[in-house]
């Protein structure tokens, strides 16, 4: 069985992390906003994947399976609360909703 | 007799209790009746004291009446406790009989004003503390006294409260002579301190074994003494309030601001001469003191159209001479001077007083005028008063004391003989000043309509005081006329004597510059005259040389204008400095808190970037 | 165990007053005066009591253990200087009562269980002999207190309550970490861990640290005295309280700052408090002459008086630093008598507002021939204070300056001329509320005179401030025996001869 080399690993993680943040900041819509969370959280899946391939240890896919069930749960919760704002304010821009500004 | 002495400030105390708590219940009749009798009664037992002291003098020339323990705080004990020596009794008659006088003339004097019970309370009270004042056997209930006599002058001059003028004179003369108590107080700490005791027969023979000629402690607490002393009888330096103090009713000026609380000073320092004989420096100055102003005051006198300023400038001039016998070591003429002018004095403020009740409270002479005619008995005792104010020779009570006070400036050697020269100087000036009143104001033609009438209780007062103006001075004769020397011989063991003079000469200059002065002033107010122009002269006398206007620029001003700059108090900007630091960093901070979320997260990244960044690049 | 009940009665007694509030307005009042006059028949009979032999000063002790691992027990003691200032505490809480009864007709319930709340925070400071269980009633008495300028204040009340409680509370702090620091060195020398008031008299430290940590309780005090420059919470908490709050906060509050300065900041550091007295003495002379220029300057006839107080109390705190038996007795007289009569000028000063709706100064005038009572009390209270021989301030002021004569010349001289400045402030008051013209809001309607609750509280106050002016010797002979005891542990502690030793004359 092929080896995905750990820095070639890391790369795709870093890069998918990367591409996620910029998700997260660039767009305004909440939907996406939760997508790029996803996929930050998918970056730090494969990072533990390909450290625990390269150590050769059930840790890194425990840590994995945390992860997923840790963004199932983020996923529902970031979900109703959007619905919520919703009902408040019927957008789904995310800078509409600073209620919180000082 | 000594288990009386409470009742004598006790009567007029419970007197002016009595009137206060009864304020508004009690008829008008029953407030005179109060007010009269406690003092009459007072008096009463002053005289029956004086009696049995003169015909079987008690052992050590005083009687003694311990009270109670005032207080007693570690060394200290200061019982309460009353003395009558010769000096005392000298003030108690002459406040409590001029005081009963007084407080006849009031009941009629004061018929139908305002207040009229309030007036009683706060006189009966003055006569309360001022007997306590001489009464004292220590110097804490002395200055006890002292200040409730300065409160009750405070009361009386503002007594008629409407005015906010009269308020004014009243907090003036209040904190003028305030200034003057508080260098006393200083007196009496360092004498506490030094000597152990405020008692002061005590502290007297203390000082004199202590302490000796010239030491710089007693010289200080004299000074200190002195202080108090000018603020009370209104010499130089804290002369300035006693003309204001006019504003009082006129009664109050003849009791407080003529006969009696003006001249506590001349008996505090009579009373600690012990210690001015130990301080020559200081005793010297009490004599300029004294010469100082009574020039100044007898040149501001000149200056004055009011009869009531005139009258208060001329008490000013008269303790000056007080001050100046005391300053000479002629201590008992000081108290016999003290005597006499608190006789004729009361007699002119009470006779001036009957005039103006007459003109509806007109007190400028050059508005009065031929009022010898419609008022006889206010002239002939005016005029009773004024020559003997102005000395004139062999007749008066004011000729005899004012000679005895020369005599003894003359005595004193080459500085007395400059006080002497002072105190001829303003017995000229004396005997123009009052003249110049008496002939503008009862001679002349009419300018006021006179009304009204008054009754035996304004005349009974006018009479005795008129009497004791005259014959008064006999008591004590100097030896060129019979060497009379009652009052000498009663003082003797309180004051040390005065030194004899044989001469005759300074005598008949004396005599010489009161008759010249009153001739002068006939030569010049004889026929009626018009007020005087304003001159810058005139000004600067009317206004008593500037010292008014001196303490206002210099010292009421500046702390008037710090205190309306001052309210809001600029420690407080510093607290409030605090909290404005505060909020306007919570305003910085809370910029950053915009509610964006996506800004949250790119700082979150950002700063974990940064200190990961941090983490490994170290 | 009485000293138990003294303190625990009024803090029950308002919790009865709150819920009796719920019924009838009027019963918290007829309840806080049931209490205190209860609490007054407690505290009398101690007038006089002999100190058992053996115990020192100490009138009646108690002693239960609290939380015995940190050391901390619940020790309260009194002495003739705490009775003398409970009875002061409870006299003006019963007038306290009185007065509001027309004032507050707001949550009557909730006002006097404040009201005895703040008596129990007092009482417990002048009990608590654990230093622990005295912070703890040192805080314990601003709450009550917050609350009463904050709900039941005049116009400008949460700034004023919250200055209050921010001034209180911040030099509390810094009390409480001198208490932490002194305790832990005090269990650095001996290892033994207490918070015991008697226990830590005399802990060895460094000069530095003892003068730290008495600059830790000095600032605590100095801001409840309170002293220049730490004054400026009172004109705002005083002239925004309620009459009764005023009166507490005047009569009673302010007086634990000089008991805290006489109990603690003395004997527990004399050496650092010796060093450091001419400091206190000039922040002394600085408030009596700066509270009464402030004074002079006010248009608000409330913020006046408590300018006045911040200059009496000047003296307070020079007498302190004298240390000598005259100036402390001048102290425990001046402190009554600044109680009695500026609490009375508040009194009025609440009485007039309730008449005329306005405290500026401004607006009056010629009040005598309206409210010729009132005004009279009014003159009374303040020829007290500009303190006229007879009556009970001049007594203090006068010992106070004796007994500092021999401490410091110079500092006595300045703060005589206080007198001056004293007479000048009372008098403007005199002159400008009561005397000069009448003024407009006065002018067309008339105005009640005192009712006969307020003349009666009135009798009582003038009756004890002559009384202190008179005979003021059953106030010493019961304070003697706990100040003497304070200045010779100061004297002991200090291990030095005591700095300004009375000396026999």
């Amino acid at each position: 069985m092929a080896t995905v080399p750990l820095d070639q690993g890391l790369l795709l993680a870093a890069i998918l992390f990367a591409l996620g943040l910029v998700g997260v900041l660039v767009r305004r819509n909440l939907l996406f906003m939760l997508m790029s969370l996803e996929v930050m959280l998918n970056a730090a899946g494969v990072a533990f994947i390909v450290a625990g391939a390269r150590w050769a240890s059930p840790d890194g896919q425990i840590m994995f399976i945390l992860v997923l069930t840790l963004a199932a749960a983020e996923v529902s919760v970031g979900l109703a609360l959007i619905l919520l704002m919703h009902r408040r304010i019927p957008t789904l821009d995310a800078d509409a909703g600073d209620g919180l500004r000082g | 007799m000594q288990h009386v002495l409470w009742l004598v400030p006790t009567l007029p105390l419970l007197g002016s209790i009595v009137l206060m708590l009864g304020t508004g219940r009690l008829s008008h009749r029953a407030e005179a009746l109060i007010g009269v009798l406690s003092v009459g009664l007072a008096a009463v037992i002053v005289f029956a004291i004086a009696g049995a002291f003169l015909l079987d003098p008690p052992a050590g020339a005083a009687y003694q009446q311990a009270l109670w323990r005032w207080f007693a705080v570690g060394h200290f004990s200061f019982g309460l406790a009353l003395r009558v020596d010769p000096l005392s009794l000298l003030m108690m008659l002459i406040t409590s009989g001029v005081g009963f006088l007084i407080h006849l003339f009031s009941t009629e004097f004061m018929e139908g004003e305002d207040g009229y019970g309030r007036f009683f309370a706060y006189l009966n009270l003055f006569v309360a503390a001022m007997l306590l004042l001489v009464m004292a056997d220590n110097f804490l209930a002395l200055y006890a006294g002292w200040e409730g006599v300065g409160l009750c002058s405070y009361l009386l001059i503002g007594f008629w409260w409407r005015d906010p003028a009269n308020g004014l004179a009243a907090r003036k003369a209040f904190i003028v002579t305030r200034v003057g108590d508080t260098a006393f107080l200083i007196g009496l700490l360092l004498i506490a301190s030094r000597l152990g005791t405020l008692n002061i027969a005590g502290a007297m023979r203390d000082a004199a074994h202590t302490w000796h000629v010239g030491s710089p402690a007693a010289t200080l607490i004299a000074f200190l003494l002195l202080g108090g002393a000018v603020g009370k009888s209104a010499q130089l330096p804290l002369q300035t309030w006693l003309p204001d103090a006019m504003a009082g009713p006129t009664p109050v000026s003849a009791l407080i601001h003529a006969a009696t609380m003006v001249t506590a000073g001349v008996y505090l320092i009579a009373r600690t001469h012990v210690l001015f004989l130990l301080a020559p420096a200081a005793e010297i100055t009490v004599g300029i003191v004294g010469a100082a102003t009574l020039l100044l005051a007898g040149f501001s006198a000149l200056a004055q159209n009011d009869i009531k300023r005139i009258l208060a400038y001329s008490t000013m001039s008269q303790i000056g001479y007080m001050f100046l016998a005391l300053g000479v070591g002629a201590w008992r003429a000081a108290m016999f001077h003290f005597m006499t002018h608190a006789f004729f004095k009361a007699l002119l403020f009470l006779s001036a007083g009957t005039v103006t009740m007459r003109l509806h409270h007109e007190q400028d002479i050059y508005r009065m005028g031929g009022l010898a005619r419609r008022l006889p008995a206010a002239f002939w005792s005016f005029l009773i008063g004024s020559a003997a104010l102005a000395a004139l020779p062999l007749i008066t009570s004011g000729f005899y004391s004012k000679e005895a006070i020369l005599s003894g400036a003359w005595a004193d050697g080459n500085g007395g003989r400059v006080l002497w020269l002072a105190g001829v100087i303003g017995a000229f000036v004396t005997g123009i000043y009052i003249f110049r009143a008496v002939f503008i104001a009862f001679f002349g033609e009419e300018h006021t309509h006179v009304s009204g009438s008054y009754g035996w209780r304004v005349i009974v007062p006018l009479l005795v005081l008129s009497v004791l103006s005259l014959v008064g001075g006999f008591i004590e004769l100097p030896s060129a006329f019979g060497h009379v020397t009652l009052l000498s011989r009663l003082l003797a063991p309180v004051l040390p004597p005065t030194r004899e003079v044989t001469d005759i000469t300074p005598l008949l200059l004396a005599s010489a510059a009161s008759i010249l002065g009153i001739a002068l002033a006939a030569v010049l107010y004889w026929r009626p005259s018009r007020p005087p122009a304003e001159t810058p002269l005139w000004r600067f006398w009317h206004g008593a040389a500037g010292f008014d206007l001196l303490y206002d620029r210099l010292l009421v001003r500046p702390v008037i204008w710090a205190a309306r700059v001052d309210r809001d108090d600029f420690i407080d900007s510093f607290y409030d400095g605090i909290a404005w630091a505060t909020q306007a960093l919570h305003r910085a901070i809370r910029r950053t808190q915009t509610g964006r979320v996506r800004l949250y997260a790119a700082s979150l990244a950002i700063g974990s970037v940064g200190l990961i960044a941090i983490a490994v690049l170290r | 165990m009485i000293l138990f009940w003294l303190l625990i009665f009024p803090a029950i007694g308002g919790g009865l007053a709150w819920i009796a509030g719920g019924r009838n307005p009027d019963a918290p009042r007829w309840v806080s005066i049931a209490v205190l006059t209860l609490e007054l028949l407690m505290a009398l009979p101690l007038i006089g009591a002999a100190a058992a032999p053996g115990h020192g000063a100490w009138i009646a002790q108690l002693d239960a253990p609290w939380i015995p691992q940190l050391g901390i027990s619940f020790e309260l003691d009194l002495d003739g200087l705490s009775l003398v200032l409970i009875l002061l505490t409870i006299v003006l809480s019963l007038i306290c009562v009185v007065i509001s009864w027309t004032e507050i007709t707001d949550r009557s319930g909730l006002f006097h269980a404040n009201l005895l709340w703040t008596t129990t925070g007092v009482i417990g400071v002048f009990l608590a002999l654990d230093l622990f269980l005295f912070f703890f009633f040192w805080e314990l008495m601003l709450v009550p207190m917050y609350f009463m300028i904050a709900l039941w204040g005049h116009e400008n009340r949460s700034y004023a309550a919250i200055k209050f409680f921010l001034f209180t509370q911040g030099s509390g702090l810094l009390m409480l970490v001198s208490i932490l620091v002194l305790v832990f060195s005090h269990q650095h020398a001996t290892g033994d861990l207490t918070f015991n008031y008697f226990a830590l008299l005399g802990t060895k430290m460094s000069p530095t640290t003892g003068f730290l940590l008495m600059l830790g309780f000095f600032i605590a005090f100095a801001v409840k005295l309170p002293a220049v420059p730490f004054h400026t919470w009172l004109p705002d908490a005083h002239t925004e309280a309620p009459t009764a709050g005023s009166v507490l906060l005047a009569g009673i509050l302010l007086k634990t700052g000089a008991y805290g300065l006489i109990r603690f900041v003395v004997p527990l550091f004399p050496a650092a408090a010796h060093a450091f007295a001419p400091v206190a003495m000039v922040l002394a002379v600085a408030g009596i002459l700066y509270g009464a220029l402030l004074a002079y300057g006010q248009n608000d006839l409330k913020r006046l008086v408590a300018y006045s107080s911040i200059s009496h109390m000047g003296f307070v705190l020079l007498g302190v630093f004298a240390w000598s038996t005259l100036a402390l007795q001048g102290v425990v007289a001046q402190m009554v008598a600044h109680g009695i009569s500026t609490g009375a000028l508040f009194v009025l000063v609440g009485a007039l507002q309730e008449r005329i709706h306005t405290r500026d100064m401004r607006r009056m005038g010629g009040l005598w021939g309206q409210v010729p009572r009132l005004s009279a009390c009014g003159m009374f209270f303040a020829v007290a204070s500009l303190g006229l021989p007879g009556l009970g301030n001049f007594i203090g002021e006068f010992l106070i300056l004796l007994g500092s004569f021999r401490a410091s010349v110079v500092f006595t001289v300045i703060a005589t001329f206080g007198l001056v400045a004293a007479a000048a402030y009372s008098l403007l008051l005199v002159q400008r509320a009561f005397h000069g013209a009448v003024q407009e809001p006065t002018h067309h309607h008339t105005i009640a005179d005192l009712s006969p609750p307020h003349l009666a509280v009135m009798a009582v106050l003038v009756v004890a401030i002559v009384g202190l002016g008179l005979y003021p010797q059953p106030v010493f002979d019961e304070v003697a025996p706990g100040l003497s005891a304070v200045q010779h542990s100061a004297a002991v502690s200090a291990s030095l001869p005591q700095h300004v030793a009375e000396r026999a004359p």
